[in-house]
């Protein structure tokens, strides 16, 4: 039985008054080095520290999900969790979001997959410490040992006679405890709801329209704006003539505006209007002039050469190095040099970009769908001089969000927007603003070189060059991106005694940042298409190739795994099959991708089999439709979707030139899940990586054709 | 003034002609179930019935639907109970679900003009609605489970 220790030390006890509901969360001090946690009625406080549990004396239990819910499943594996040790039905809870509040609630940037992993012991912990006060509570009401009274569905049960406490009678005596110092957690095998493939909360409301999304919220005298910014990314307005954007019906106020993006300004031309549609009509009449001296009107084939130039000719920044592989390279007689090639890429979340912002003298509110709340009060407070706690950053459902939606910079415009105007104001981001100003996916490209001798690799060295997300945070160039192995798992280090990774930087002004599974999906579809390419040439299994390599435990029960669900060992002459294995954010995952000739002479994807390994999960259900639709979302960057530039201006505006996959491009996706007693990984974007390069794979298993450039399109393979 | 009849019930707007249903329906009647996505009829998401057919709301002119019988995701059935709202339910269907109201709306005149629809008839009824989470696979099963309801005597 694994026990949990809470400092008693570290207990923060607020008393007073009598309680009308227990509450429990933690503290996160701005300065301590562990988190405290702490019980507390909540009227006695006078602060609200309901972080995570409050339970009312009519009994009604209140979970908060702290990070964002934009299709990942936050709003149910958070409260599956709680609710487990909390002994509670999840169908008689209400579930709230959080707004940003770092000191309540640690970290809230949903990002980097992590609100599982991250959160999640601290979670077990907390919610068994409420059912142990609440059993407590009971017991002593009771006069009997605690020994004998046990939680069960939002009640405490003396085991002997079958008396029953409903948690909200016992909330008032609970509150007054001190939480147990130690709490017992169950055990994987005595779980009722985690590893459960519970239906989701959120879908009845997802239904029936009922989820509130940013875009959804209206508030009281609330305006309308859209902006138009620099189709050039970069720029300053000259001039701009806003008599018929006055004429339109509707349109109240025509303004110049700066939004911040990373260390620089973007001018943008406001229009505020009395309707959605009002403002955008109103802005389509505005005439703009832009200056935009002194940024490079970039073309994507000029990127895309200076980042071979740069492969060729640089050895970059070291990222990481064992052995000598340049030497092994140069005296090897089998080797192979070959580039990899990635697009820029946009998120394209269903909702558009959008906030809503009131700016007051004393506060600033903010509703809208944000991935990282607690950054966009920092950041706000920041900027507009606003004490932390009165920026309230409130958080909806989103509509997608894909790395796009932690960026601070529609969310400081639209508060800019609020403070000119002196009211509420919900900013609506077009389809095209939200496919033509970025920031994008940098297109990455990579440079591989290996050798075999002996049948066996002898030396590994990759080199990339792309846009750095760091660069905007840290100009310095003078360390390697600190994502340069990110994808590359780990035992083959073990294994593979001569390898190198090194980051050959290159500027370039475009607005670029983290996409889903970020550098993983670029870097996977390049180190793991090598590692194919290698096999090749030692003439071995692709799926041997890596049982062999990859000697960790974990990493061979996958290997078994995709072999024994996909039917490896029973493939057919004409069957294209393609592998790669990947790991981000302390998952693996591992895809088998089947192709064939279709009688039409087109290539057809016929099924892909995903093993993952992301260690303790909560539920399996959801995570299956993670890992299927990370597959749908690869799918499209790899063979479907990409932005490029021309003359420093974006060519694609909306889905019918930057275009998605539809339903009748998808092939079906099963989904198997590793049981094991590791830590949780991550699960939102680990299924991502491995897609592309096992699809390449197929089609050179099928065809002996070696796709090294993304996107490529499937109707010419 | 121009009178429209929302799921059952009739609503004056002053709005200009010109403007899409889909923001009179959003900002001017207030029901927000109705997605932006696109403006230009590529994603579906604002997909809604006009006088029982499919329509994209952000390119039909508010104008078009005087006087006429509109129906959103907010009157497909009294209570979720719509055999593809039952299916959408039981198959965990949604992720962020800002699609999904488009992709409702669409599957309920499909199964409406054609019960027993094979996975080639839902490809094609389908494929004007993107779901960037990827839901595809799950939104065709739910199609299929939900004409099994549908045939087993569900109300539709």
């Amino acid at each position: 039985m694994e026990t949990n220790t809470i400092s008693r030390r570290n207990f923060l006890r607020v008393s007073g008054l009598a309680g009308t509901a227990l509450c429990l969360g933690f503290y996160f001090p701005a300065n301590a080095k562990n988190e405290q946690l702490v019980s507390a009625t909540a009227e006695a406080s006078g602060f609200d520290f309901n972080a995570w549990i409050r339970i009312d004396t009519d009994g009604k239990v209140t979970l908060t999900d702290h990070r964002a819910e934009m299709g990942q499943g936050s709003f149910q594996s958070v409260p599956q969790i709680i609710a487990e040790e909390l002994e509670v039905n999840l169908s008689a809870i209400n579930v709230v979001f959080a707004q940003g509040n770092p000191t309540k609630f640690g970290s809230q940037i949903t990002g980097g997959s992590s609100t599982i992993r991250g959160s999640y012991k601290r979670l077990l912990k907390l919610s068994a410490t409420a059912r142990e006060m609440l059993v407590t509570a009971a017991a002593n009401e009771w006069k009997v040992p605690v020994s004998e009274c046990y939680a069960e569905a939002g009640h405490v049960i003396h085991k002997p006679t079958g008396k029953k406490l409903n948690y909200g009678e016992l909330v008032s005596a609970a509150s007054q405890l001190t939480p147990p110092a130690t709490v017992k957690l169950k055990e994987t095998s005595q779980y009722k709801l985690i590893r459960k493939p519970l239906q989701r909360l959120d879908t009845p409301m997802k239904t029936n329209g009922e989820a509130v999304f940013g875009l959804d919220k209206k508030l009281p005298g609330m305006l309308y704006a859209s902006v138009e910014r620099s189709p050039r990314l970069r720029g300053k307005i000259k001039s701009f003539d806003d008599t018929a954007a006055r004429k339109v019906p509707g349109v109240k106020q025509v303004f110049k505006i700066q939004m911040m993006v990373f260390n620089t300004t973007r001018d943008g031309v406001v229009v505020i209007a009395d309707s959605t549609w009002a403002a955008m009509q109103g802005r389509k009449a505005l005439k703009v002039e832009w200056d935009d001296t002194g940024f490079e009107h970039v073309n994507t084939t000029d990127i895309y050469k200076a980042h071979e130039d740069l492969l060729k000719t640089k050895e970059g920044l070291s990222a990481k190095k064992q052995g000598e592989p340049d030497a092994v390279l140069a005296k090897a007689d089998k080797k192979i040099d070959v580039i990899y090639q990635t697009p820029y890429q946009a998120h394209a979340a269903m909702e558009p970009l959008n906030c809503i912002a009131h700016y007051q003298q004393d506060k600033i509110e903010i509703w809208g769908p944000i991935q990282a709340p607690d950054w966009v009060q920092g950041d706000i407070s920041d900027k507009f001089k606003m004490p932390k706690e009165k920026v309230i950053v409130n958080m909806t459902f989103l509509g997608g969000g894909f790395g796009r939606k932690a960026f601070l910079d529609y969310t400081y415009e639209a508060v800019a927007i609020s403070k000119q105007i002196g009211g509420p104001v919900q900013v609506v981001w077009t389809r095209e603003d939200d496919v033509k100003q970025g920031p994008y996916r940098a297109g990455i490209s990579y440079r591989g070189q290996g050798a075999i001798e002996n049948g066996e690799i002898s030396a590994l060295k990759f080199k990339m060059a792309g846009q750095n997300i760091d660069h905007w945070s840290n100009p310095a160039r003078d360390k390697a991106n600190n994502s340069t192995t990110e994808g590359f798992l780990k035992p083959y280090y073990d294994s593979i005694k001569n390898i190198s990774f090194a980051d050959v930087p290159y500027e370039m002004p475009l607005p670029n940042m983290w996409w889903r599974s970020v550098y993983a999906s670029t870097n996977g579809f390049a180190y793991e298409s090598f590692l194919n390419e290698m096999a090749v040439l030692a003439g071995q299994d692709q799926l041997d190739l890596r049982r062999k390599y990859l000697k960790d435990e974990r990493c061979q029960r996958l290997i078994d795994r995709m072999e024994e669900v996909s039917g490896w060992k029973a493939r057919k002459k004409g069957d294209g099959f393609g592998v790669a294995i990947t790991e981000c954010f302390e998952t693996t995952v591992g895809q088998i991708v089947k192709v064939s000739r279709h009688t039409n002479g087109k290539v057809k994807i016929d099924k892909v089999w995903a093993v993952m390994d992301c260690g303790w999960y909560v539920n399996p259900d959801i995570i299956k439709a993670q890992v299927e639709g990370s597959v749908v979302m690869a799918l499209g960057a790899a063979t479907i979707h990409e932005i490029t530039f021309k003359n420093g201006l974006v060519e694609q505006s909306n889905f019918y030139d930057y275009l998605m996959p539809r339903m009748s491009d998808v092939p079906p996706v099963e989904v198997h899940i590793m049981e094991n007693t590791a830590d949780a990984g991550g699960v939102g974007e680990p299924g991502l990586p491995p897609f592309a390069p096992a699809l390449t794979d197929a089609i050179f298993d099928l065809t002996g054709k070696r796709i090294r450039k993304l996107p490529f399109n499937m109707n010419e393979v | 003034m121009i009178s429209i009849t929302v799921n059952g019930q009739l609503h004056h707007i002053d709005a200009d002609p010109n403007m899409p249903l889909l923001w009179a329906i959003r900002d001017l009647i207030g029901l927000t179930g109705t997605k932006f996505g696109c403006g230009a009829a590529q994603c579906g998401a604002c997909t809604v019935h006009l006088n029982g057919e499919a329509v994209r709301s952000c390119v039909t002119k508010v104008s078009r639907a005087a006087g006429q019988k509109v129906v959103t995701i907010e009157g497909l059935s009294a209570n979720n109970n719509h055999p593809l709202q039952l299916a959408w339910n039981e198959m965990n269907v949604p992720q962020c679900g800002y699609c999904q109201s488009g992709q409702l709306m669409s599957a309920a005149v499909l199964l409406r003009e054609n019960p027993n629809p094979t996975d080639q008839d839902i490809d094609d009824a389908m494929s004007g609605n993107i779901c960037r989470c990827g839901t595809y696979q799950r939104v065709r099963a739910a199609i299929h489970k939900a004409a099994a309801m549908q045939a087993e005597g569900a109300k539709i």
